[in-house]
């Protein structure tokens, strides 16, 4: 499963290519690149300079719809890196690819030709235009554009309904509250329709409850959407919540690229680690990455005797059953199997137990563990169009639970052995 | 010793008299151009403030209190207060010096909002035209009623000059002020979006600055409103004129009659400018 999955995504073009990205702040910066100082910490630059190093020889590569974290505590540049991209700072030295053209060659006309058609962003404290009622902020992006009234209304309406604003596209912005205002601000982003969305801490000023339910929502609407998305955050559980993959940031330099399990399970050093340590496993393990194939599946259309003896020969005393289509049907145990023969029965679904407990690939381990304490026999992993993908064992939910925290415990071991020599 | 040494003098006044001289000289055209152009101007708003009937402009002062205050007596009071100044017989007085103070506002938003985008958008513009705002607004005016003299003759034309000169300093400040204030994360998002400079401006940041342009207004007519007894030494007519005659001639009961309307044109305008201004 595992091996499919990244020959799949590896086979999708570079979105976004970033290579050796500088931004320092500062007269000095030219001097600061060709010299030595270049190599030495942002610390020691300040002082021999007066010159802020935001971004340090950034590298890194986004594809097609993946949803890409930037993540990093303030002051780490994860701010200005998403600014460098789309030149709201301009950067010092280094390249920008989007879908193999360079950004940073741009003339002034090209350049807002590729915010107006490529691009969106949505920002930390919204950036709304105050002065302007939801509808015409949301349309200010086709309005820039050039699109005529009537049709900026009517896709501006669109990504209004997108956002659950409907109703409320007449008020100001300083009548609705910080959530509702950020859906403005995701609404207007969604409008042009662009191609790569950019967002900048945006839940970051909403208090919990209300981010949660935003952080939900982005999920479900990106896997409709499946745009590339560029996220800002400085909230680790944002990052894990959300990202495809993460990018650390520690003074503006890339301490660490992966999928979120592979940040917290293998954190590349100490300060990843120490930024990791209080992230739970049972938050970042999903259902789809402690699935197995199952040992026997039945199809609808097998007999009640080779459903039998599949189950026989089976390790298992069980199994899920499953259409034509891989839809799942039901489960079956051998109990039941013995009934219906006992009865000259003919059909499976007389016996099959119709609703058995599922769950789809994205649920993290923490919300299994409400299913498993219900459950006589494993989970049913299956898709949005309940596609049967895989089976979870109940008794490895705490397993893979177990194991995880007891690498943990030998990390800390090996610190603590470092520490004595 | 403790007299400054006489051999360290700077003859600035015998060079700023060249200068004028030679201004004089070689401009004359210009300034004759730009003078017939001021008073054309400030004739013809003269003639329309004589021609409105008075309950007519009392009327319209009325509505206007009331609709911009919100509030039905605010607007009588106003009413009532130009209604005195009829009552004093300077009506017509009264009307020439409210067409000098409209004229140089006019001209002030015209030469000071753009004048202050400039400002805003560069900060070198900015540091160069700073001391130079503070300086039209702190040199006593009898200074540039000299040169305005000098240029345009006797008149209007160099009373509405001294009139700008003095008055035209805050609706410049404010507007630089009101374009640097707006937040720096709307202009971000503008940008974002691709939006050019010519839009960012008419888009974002002149309607964001304005109700600090409307205070630089408000303060521009003010500042001209107390020119005008300067303004009628060099030979503005208008309730100015009658204060001043009254000072020459120590009639103090006229002097007051004439004082108080100029205090009465000054609260209306301000009323009604100011309300403007806080209703946006």
């Amino acid at each position: 499963m595992e091996n499919e999955k990244t020959s799949e995504t590896e086979s999708t073009p570079f979105c976004v290519d970033v290579r050796g990205l500088w931004k320092i702040f500062g007269d000095r910066s030219r001097e600061i690149l060709e010299s030595d100082l270049r190599k030495e910490s942002r610390a020691s630059i300040l002082e021999k300079t007066g010159s802020v190093v935001a971004v340090r020889d950034v590298s890194f590569q986004v594809r097609k719809g993946e949803f890409f974290v930037i993540m990093g505590l303030s002051g780490s540049g994860k701010s200005t890196l998403i600014r460098l991209l789309m030149r709201l700072i301009e950067p010092t030295t280094g390249e920008v690819d989007f879908n193999g053209e360079n950004i940073l060659a741009y003339d002034e006309q090209q350049l807002n030709h590729f915010r107006r058609y490529t691009t969106g962003m949505v920002f930390q404290h919204f950036g709304l235009f105050p002065h302007r009622t939801v509808i015409d902020n949301v349309a200010y992006g086709l309005k820039v554009r050039g699109v005529g009234g009537e049709e900026r209304q009517a896709k501006a309406m669109e990504a209004i309904e997108t956002v659950g604003l409907k109703g409320w596209e007449n008020y100001l912005p300083g009548a609705l509250s910080g959530g509702m205002q950020q859906r403005v601000g995701i609404a207007r982003a969604l409008a042009t329709e662009p191609e790569i969305l950019f967002m900048d801490e945006p839940f970051s000023g909403l208090d919990p409850l209300i981010r949660r339910e935003m952080q939900d929502e982005l999920i479900e609407l990106q896997s409709r959407l499946q745009k590339t998305i560029l996220f800002v955050t400085h909230d680790l559980h944002e990052a894990l919540k959300l990202g495809d993959r993460i990018v650390i940031l520690k003074d503006g330099e890339i301490v660490q690229v992966g999928p979120p399990e592979e940040v917290v399970i293998s954190p590349a050093n100490d300060y990843v680690r120490e930024f990791v340590y209080d992230a739970s496993i049972q938050r970042v393990l999903t259902a789809g990455r402690i699935m197995e194939d199952p040992d026997a599946l039945i199809y609808d259309w097998q007999g009640p005797k080779a459903a039998l003896h599949i189950l026989r020969t089976s390790k298992e005393d069980h199994a899920f059953v499953v259409d034509r289509k891989k839809k799942l049907v039901g489960l079956i145990t051998m109990e039941r199997m013995k009934k219906l023969i006992e009865n000259r029965g003919v059909a499976l679904s007389e016996v099959m137990d119709h609703a058995p407990v599922t769950t789809s690939p994205e649920t993290i381990l923490e919300d299994l563990f409400p299913l498993a304490a219900g459950a006589e026999y494993p989970i049913a992993v299956v898709d949005e169009n309940n596609r049967f993908l895989g089976e979870i064992q109940i008794s490895s939910i705490f397993e893979n639970l177990i194991q995880s925290g007891g690498a943990k415990e030998e990390d800390k071991e090996e610190k603590e052995e470092e520490t004595h020599d | 010793m403790t007299d400054f040494p006489r051999h360290l003098r700077i003859p600035l006044a015998d060079w700023v008299d060249t200068f004028m001289s030679w201004l004089l000289d070689n401009f004359a055209g210009f300034f004759d151009a730009l003078g017939e152009l001021l008073l054309t101007i400030l004739v013809t708003i003269e003639k329309f403030f004589l021609w409105v009937p008075w309950w007519a402009m009392i009327a319209v002062a009325g509505l206007a209190g009331w609709k911009v205050l919100g509030r039905w007596w605010a607007g009588a009071v106003l009413a009532g207060l130009l209604f005195l100044i009829g009552t004093f017989g300077y009506w017509k007085l009264a009307m020439m010096t409210l067409a000098l103070t409209t004229s140089a506002v006019i001209i002030s938003i015209i030469i000071g909002i753009p004048m202050g985008i400039l400002m805003a958008r560069s900060d070198l513009f900015e540091a160069v035209n700073r001391p130079l705002l503070d300086a039209m607004q702190t040199m006593p005016s009898f200074v540039y009623l000299i040169p305005a003299l000098m240029f345009f003759g006797l008149g209007k034309v160099p009373a509405l000059i001294a009139t700008l000169i003095y008055a035209v300093p805050p609706v410049i400040r404010l507007t630089n002020v009101g374009i640097r204030q707006v937040p720096k994360e709307t202009l971000e998002a503008a940008k974002a979006f691709g939006a050019n400079p010519r839009q960012i401006l008419f888009d974002v940041q002149l309607p964001l600055a304005i109700p600090s342009i409307m205070v630089g207004i408000n303060q521009t007519t003010m500042m001209a409103l107390a020119m005008v007894v300067i303004a009628s030494m060099i030979g503005a007519r208008g309730l100015g004129l009658e204060v001043l005659l009254a000072i020459n001639r120590i009639e103090v009961g006229r002097g007051f009659e004439a004082g108080l309307c100029i205090v009465i044109l000054a609260i209306v305008i301000d009323r009604i400018t100011h309300g403007l201004a806080v209703a946006r």
